[in-house]
């Protein structure tokens, strides 16, 4: 048996034990409900279109939070690559970063930004970017000596030796900074609209929260897991390409 | 030496954007860097802030060791039998970089607002991290010890005390110091959402009246606590795999 064979028939299990506990009572219909319920539910939430605003407008500030951390992180990963002070100066800051609640800074982005798009954004920006710079660094850091002296022999400009020489040769390092800027988006995206918004998907899952509305909680909670998922394993096939492509 | 001079550089840098972003947003966005500093200092000594420091700090250590204890044991169980390994971790990787803040209306439902649902939201975000560099520590393991536990028929709990975490702590460790990082996060966001109590519940707190003081200073305090924490933990890694070779 394959190992994506064994995964579905597991999670085809868990799924039939769900849905047999709600079915005969063991788990409260007010704590959750069963996945086939859920599954009707999703379609008609999409059917009706109420919620296409709400879709739109969170997943339009993920892209954007992250296409901004990835752009900006790669440039600031490759000019503190180059300045080994500076980069030795920031170490600990990048170790500890995460540990850091960037949803702290919220309220202070409203008050500057007003509750609109743009403090959301910066949040999952703020999440994403430093997973960038930390892994574009570690891919610079395992360029060989050989290239750099070949680009320099052909008198490279700093600038077309990181854009032809090393950022590609780090190509599979910055992706895990990509996949991570990814991951972080969301978070940051939707935990800000949980926080404090006026709409959004997460506005919205914590709106039928608070009203006891499981019907429409749940199906925009598996939408919402759906969704990054589905990204992460475009990017994950994607990786896998590119990585075969590179071992002819 | 030059370490301690970085440092003091960093600090001052940081210091400094924050006074100018003081001046150019100003004191209904943010506090200057004295006076944050000196309301941070108050809160302490302040004996009505004790409670939330010792629930969080109590939370968390709970979430931390619920994350590391079954982190190990998931990579462990994983990690020793390859075709497990070859199912079970995508999952993991997966479900690491899922957005784990969409589940929290489920982990209210299920375990009620307190204790139990923060530490268990903590738990929940430290645990995939963990369980990762765990089941890769033990798959990049030098097969002879495995071979050798066998031959001398170890039980599984032995060849996991005896063989696996001694040679597999390097790794176990960098993969404890991201999750503390992540357990933090998530058992103060558990607050945030889940809570009458803790720093967490203090910062939802403030944010919903706008106590642009109190954010402040809750802010610099879990920074200055993460930071701390996070140069520790790395000198010890870094101690770790050197001593490893």
């Amino acid at each position: 048996m394959s190992p994506g064979r064994a995964r579905l028939l597991i999670a085809l299990a868990l799924l039939l034990v769900w849905e047999a506990l709600c079915r005969l009572g063991v788990i409260d219909r007010f704590a959750l409900i069963p996945p086939s319920e859920i599954l009707w539910d999703l379609g008609r939430i999409l059917f009706s279109a109420r919620m296409w605003p709400a879709i739109g407008k969170t997943l339009g500030n993920v892209a954007t939070a992250c296409v901004a951390a990835v752009a900006v992180g790669v440039v600031l990963g490759t000019l503190i690559h180059r300045w080994r002070a500076l980069r030795e100066t920031l170490d600990p800051l990048f170790a500890a970063y995460y540990a850091i609640p960037v949803y702290a800074f919220y309220p202070l982005f409203i008050v500057i930004f007003g509750l609109g798009d743009v403090p959301q954004i910066l949040i999952g920006f703020m999440l994403g970017l430093v997973a960038v710079v930390v892994n574009t660094m570690n891919g610079l850091d395992r360029v060989p000596r050989a290239l750099i002296k070949t680009a320099r022999i052909h008198r490279l400009s700093p600038v077309a030796t990181a854009l032809q020489v090393s950022l590609p040769f780090a190509a599979p390092y910055i992706f895990t900074g990509i996949k991570l800027a990814v991951a972080y988006s969301f978070i940051g995206v939707i935990g800000a609209e949980l926080i404090m918004s006026r709409t959004g998907l997460g506005y919205e899952i914590g709106f039928a929260y608070n009203n006891f509305d499981n019907a429409v909680m749940y199906p925009l909670i598996v939408l919402v897991l759906a969704i990054a998922t589905t990204v992460n394993s475009l990017f994950f096939l994607w990786e896998k390409k590119m990585l075969t492509r590179r071992r002819r | 030496m030059t370490a301690l001079i970085r440092a003091t550089l960093l600090i001052a840098a940081i210091v400094v954007a924050w006074q100018l972003l003081f001046w150019y947003a100003g004191p209904g966005a943010l506090t200057a860097p004295y006076e944050t500093v000196i309301y941070a200092l108050q809160l302490l000594a302040s004996p009505s802030f004790y409670p939330h420091l010792i629930e969080t700090a109590r939370a968390f250590a709970l979430a931390l060791a619920i994350a590391i204890s079954c982190g190990i044991l998931v990579g462990f169980a994983l990690g020793l039998y390859r075709f497990a390994a070859e199912v079970g971790e995508p999952v993991l990787v997966a479900l690491y970089s899922i957005p784990k803040i969409a589940l929290y209306p489920v982990v209210l439902l299920a375990f009620g607002i307190g204790m139990p649902a923060k530490v268990a939201f903590g738990a929940l975000h430290g645990i995939m991290p963990i369980a990762i560099f765990a089941l890769g520590a033990v798959r990049n393991l030098n097969p002879v010890y495995l071979k050798t536990a066998r031959i001398m028929r170890l039980p599984p709990a032995r060849i996991a005390a005896s063989v696996l975490l001694p040679a597999a702590i390097p790794e176990i460790f960098t993969g404890i110091r991201i999750g503390f990082s992540l357990t933090l996060i998530g058992t103060l966001l558990g607050e945030m959402f889940a809570s009458q109590r803790g720093l967490g519940f203090l910062l939802i707190q403030a944010i919903g009246l706008h106590n642009v003081r109190m954010i402040m200073a809750l802010t610099l305090l879990l920074v200055v606590i993460a930071v701390m924490a996070s140069v520790l933990l790395l000198a010890v890694d870094r101690r770790l795999r050197r001593s490893a070779g």
